[in-house]
C-alpha cells in the first residue's frame, strides 16, 4: 500500500512538473501587425478595388494574435478618424474568423462609399501607422502603402520633420506611374529613392517596393 | 625588403641559403646529440600518452564487453527462466485439468471393459446340442411299415412330432443367434466410446509430451546460459538485435499514429489554450498541450499494460498486491476512456474549425456570392472517420508499451555493443597516432643526420684515421719490446 501511495505521489509530482512547464512561455512576441494605408486622393481612388483584394488576402493570411488596421490617406492623415477598421485577432481561431468576417464587411462598406480627396498626406499616415504598430507590441511590424507615392500637401500642413519608424518594415504597393513619370522616368525613380531615403532615415528595418501583388505572399511569409 | 634580411647574398636566395647552411652546419653537428634526444623525448611525450590512452580504451572496451555479456546473460537467464516457468504453469494447468478427470475416466473405461467382457461371454454360449432322441428317431426310421397301418400311423405321428420339435429347435437356435447378434451389435457404441476415450488420452499425452519437449529445449538453453557459453551469448545477442529492429519498426509506426493523432487535436487545442502563445520561437503552446495529451495517453496505456502484467517496465507495479493492481488498472482504463472521449470531441471540433476557415477563405477569395454547400454525405464521412480515429487512436497507442519494453531491453545490448565498437575504434585510432608520432620522431632523427651528413662523414674519416694510427701503435709496441 505504501508503494502505491508513493507511486501516486510521483504521478502527482510529474503532473505538476508538466503544468509548471506549460506556464513558462516564450516572452517574445511572435505575432505580426500590419497597418495598411490606402491612397484615396485624385484618380488613385479608382485603384481601391485592388486594395480590397490585398486586404482580403491579408485576412486570409494573418493568424490568431496578429493585428491589422486599414487607414485612408487624405488631405491630412495623422488622425485616428482615418482608420477605417482595426482589429487584433482573438487567440481562439473561431473568434478570429468571426472578426475577419466583420472586418471584411467594414472594408466592403468603405469601398462602396470611397470618395477622392484633394491632397495626399502620406507622411501623416506613416506617423499614425508607426504609432499604432508600436502600441500593438507585435514581433513583426509592417506598413503597407497602397499609393502612387506622390505626396501633395496643402499650405498649412507641416510634414517636413524627421519621423520615427524604428523596426518597422515599409512596403510600397502598386506604385503606379503618373503621366509626368511617363514623360520623364527619372521623376518616378527619384520619387521612390526619396521615399526610401526618408523611411530609412526614420529607422525602418526595410523598404520594399512591390508592384506585382503576387509577390506580397512571399514578403509576408518571410 | 624586410623579408630579405637574412640574405647574405642579396637577391640570391639559393646562395644565401647555402652559405647560411654551411655556417650553421658545425652548430647543427655540435647539437646533434641534444636534438636527437629532443626528438626522442618529443616522441615519448606525444606518443606515450596516446598509446596509454589507447591501452586504457581497449581495457575499458574489454570491461564493457564483459559487463555487457554479464547483463545479456542475466537478462537471457531471466527471460528463459520466465519462459520455463510459464511452460511449467501450462503443464501444471494441463495436468490438473486432465488428471482431475482421470479417476472418472478410468472408472468409465473399466465399466466399459467389464461390459464388453460380459457381452463377450454371453456371445460364447452356444445353442443346446440336438437331443439324444435323434438316435431313437433314426432307429424308428429304420422300422419297416410294410403296409401296416398302425405302424404307418405311429411313424406319421412320430414324423409330425419330430417336425414340430425340429421347427421349435430351429426357431430356438435362430433366436439364440439373433440374441448373440444383438449383443454383438450392442458392442459397437462401447467400442466407439473406448476408441474415443483412448483418443482423448492419447491427445492429452501428446500435448503433455510436446510441452515437455519445449521445456527440455528451454532447459537446454538455460543450461547453456548458465555455463556462459559463446553459443548462448551469440544466440542472445542475435535475438536482441532482431528484437531491436522489430521494436524500432513498430515504434516508428506508432510514431506515425501519434502524428496523425497530433494533427487531429492540435488545431482544436489552439481554441482552448490560445494560438498566440509560444513556448519557443517555433513551438506553440497549443501544440505542446496536444503533445502532452498524447504522451499522457501513451503513459496511461503503459500503465494498463503494466497492471495487466503484459509488460514489466515498472517493478513497483508488478510487485503490487492484487487489489491495488486492479484498482490501478481501472483508474488507468477510466483515464484512457476519458482521453479517448475528449479526442473524439476535439476531432469533431477540428472538422468544424477547418470548415469555418475554408468557408471564410472562400468568401474572401470569391466575394459576397456564396458557393454551393457540399454534399452532406461528403461532409459526414470525414467527420465521422475523424471522430472514430480520435476515439480509437489512444487505445491503439496503449499497445506501444509492448514494443517499447522490447526496445528498451534490446537497446541495452545493442547500445552496449555499439559503444564497445566506438571505444575500440577510438583506441585503434589513438594507437595508430601514437605509433605514427614515434615513427615520425625516428624519421626526424634520421633526417637530421642526413642534413648534417658532411660533418658526420668528416667525423667518420677522423675516427677511421685515429683508429688506424692506434692499430699501428699497438702493432709497433711488441716490436719495440722485443728490440
Amino acid at each position: 500500500m505504501n508503494r502505491g501511495a508513493n507511486m501516486a505521489k510521483r504521478l502527482l509530482l510529474a503532473t505538476l512538473l508538466g503544468l509548471s512547464l506549460s506556464s513558462c512561455t516564450d516572452p517574445r512576441s511572435h505575432t505580426q501587425a500590419v497597418y495598411m494605408l490606402i491612397d484615396t486622393s485624385g484618380t488613385y481612388a479608382q485603384e481601391v478595388d485592388k486594395a480590397q483584394k490585398i486586404i482580403n488576402y491579408l485576412l486570409g493570411t494573418l493568424q490568431s494574435g496578429d493585428s491589422l488596421a486599414v487607414a485612408r490617406v487624405r488631405t491630412r492623415s495623422f488622425s485616428e478618424k482615418d482608420i477605417i477598421a482595426k482589429v487584433t485577432f482573438d487567440n481562439r481561431p473561431s473568434q478570429a474568423n468571426a472578426q475577419k468576417r466583420a472586418f471584411r464587411d467594414k472594408i466592403d462598406a468603405f469601398v462602396k462609399s470611397v470618395s477622392g480627396s484633394a491632397y495626399t498626406d502620406i507622411t501623416g499616415g506613416l506617423i499614425q501607422g508607426g504609432m499604432f504598430l508600436k502600441e500593438t507590441g507585435a514581433g513583426r511590424k509592417t506598413i503597407l502603402i497602397f499609393s502612387d507615392m506622390q505626396e501633395e500637401l496643402d499650405k498649412v500642413t507641416v510634414r517636413d520633420f524627421p519621423i520615427d519608424l524604428k523596426d518597422i518594415r515599409v512596403v510600397a504597393l502598386n506604385v503606379v506611374k503618373l503621366k509626368t513619370d511617363n514623360v520623364d522616368p527619372r521623376r518616378y525613380i527619384g520619387r521612390l529613392e526619396a521615399w526610401q531615403k526618408r523611411v530609412e532615415q526614420a529607422g525602418a528595418s526595410e523598404w520594399i517596393l512591390i508592384n506585382d501583388i503576387e509577390h506580397l505572399d512571399r514578403m509576408l511569409q518571410g | 625588403m624586410s623579408n630579405q634580411f637574412w640574405m647574405i647574398w642579396p637577391d640570391n636566395v639559393m646562395a644565401s641559403a647555402l652559405i647560411l647552411f654551411v655556417i650553421a652546419m658545425p652548430f647543427l653537428y655540435a647539437a646533434r646529440k641534444l636534438v636527437h634526444d629532443l626528438f626522442r623525448s618529443l616522441g615519448q611525450v606525444v606518443g606515450g600518452p596516446l598509446r596509454l590512452g589507447a591501452r586504457w580504451l581497449f581495457a575499458t572496451a574489454r570491461d564493457m564487453k564483459e559487463r555487457n555479456r554479464t547483463v545479456l546473460l542475466a537478462h537471457g537467464r531471466e527471460e528463459v527462466g520466465q519462459h520455463i516457468e510459464r511452460e511449467f504453469e501450462r503443464i501444471g494447468a494441463m495436468v490438473t485439468r486432465d488428471l482431475e478427470g482421470y479417476p472418472a475416466l478410468q472408472r468409465k473405461l473399466l465399466e466399459e471393459i467389464t461390459r464388453v467382457e460380459e457381452d463377450y461371454k454371453k456371445c460364447g454360449e452356444v445353442p443346446p446340442p440336438p437331443p439324444d432322441w435323434v438316435e431313437a428317431v433314426s432307429a424308428i426310421a429304420k422300422v419297416k411299415s410294410e403296409g401296416n397301418e398302425m405302424v404307418q400311423r405311429i411313424l406319421e405321428e412320430i414324423k409330425r412330432s419330430v417336425e414340430s420339435i425340429h421347427g421349435k429347435a430351429l426357431a430356438e437356435y435362430r433366436r439364440a443367434y439373433e440374441a448373440r447378434h444383438k449383443i454383438l451389435n450392442g458392442f459397437m457404441p462401447f467400442w466407439r466410446s473406448l476408441d474415443k476415450t483412448f483418443g482423448q488420452v492419447d491427445k492429452k499425452l501428446t500435448g503433455l509430451q510436446d510441452t515437455s519437449a519445449k521445456i527440455d529445449a528451454q532447459m537446454e538453453k538455460y543450461e547453456q546460459i548458465n555455463k556462459k557459453t559463446d553459443r548462448a551469448e551469440h544466440a542472445l545477442t542475435v535475438s536482441a538485435f532482431t528484437q531491436f529492429a522489430i521494436s524500432l519498426l513498430v515504434l516508428l509506426i506508432a510514431v506515425g499514429g501519434a502524428l496523425v493523432n497530433f494533427k487531429l487535436i492540435a488545431l482544436p487545442f489552439s481554441e482552448m489554450v490560445g494560438a498566440g502563445d509560444y513556448l519557443t520561437a517555433t513551438l506553440r503552446m497549443s501544440d505542446v498541450a496536444a503533445l502532452v495529451i498524447i504522451f499522457l495517453e501513451a503513459t496511461m496505456g503503459l500503465f494498463v499494460m503494466e497492471t495487466l502484467r503484459i509488460t514489466h517496465l515498472f517493478p513497483l507495479i508488478a510487485n503490487m498486491n492484487e487489489r491495488m493492481r486492479r484498482r490501478m488498472l481501472w483508474v488507468a482504463l477510466v483515464f484512457l476512456f476519458v482521453f479517448a472521449g475528449i479526442e473524439a470531441a476535439l476531432a469533431l471540433m477540428r472538422d468544424m474549425l477547418a470548415a469555418d476557415k475554408q468557408a471564410l477563405i472562400q468568401s474572401l477569395a470569391s466575394g459576397p456570392q456564396q458557393a454551393a454547400p457540399p454534399d452532406p454525405l461528403l461532409r459526414a464521412i470525414p467527420t465521422t472517420a475523424q471522430m472514430v480515429l480520435g476515439f480509437f487512436l489512444p487505445f491503439a497507442l496503449a499497445f506501444v508499451a509492448v514494443p517499447l519494453e522490447s526496445f528498451i531491453y534490446s537497446l541495452r545490448t545493442v547500445g552496449g555493443a555499439f559503444l564497445v565498437m566506438v571505444i575500440r575504434i577510438a583506441g585503434f585510432i589513438l594507437r595508430v597516432l601514437g605509433n605514427l608520432v614515434r615513427q615520425l620522431c625516428r624519421v626526424l632523427v634520421t633526417l637530421y643526420d642526413v642534413i648534417i651528413v658532411l660533418p658526420l662523414l668528416i667525423e667518420r674519416v677522423v675516427k677511421a684515421t685515429r683508429s688506424g694510427a692506434d692499430d699501428e701503435a699497438r702493432e709497433s709496441r711488441p716490436v719495440k719490446r722485443a728490440a
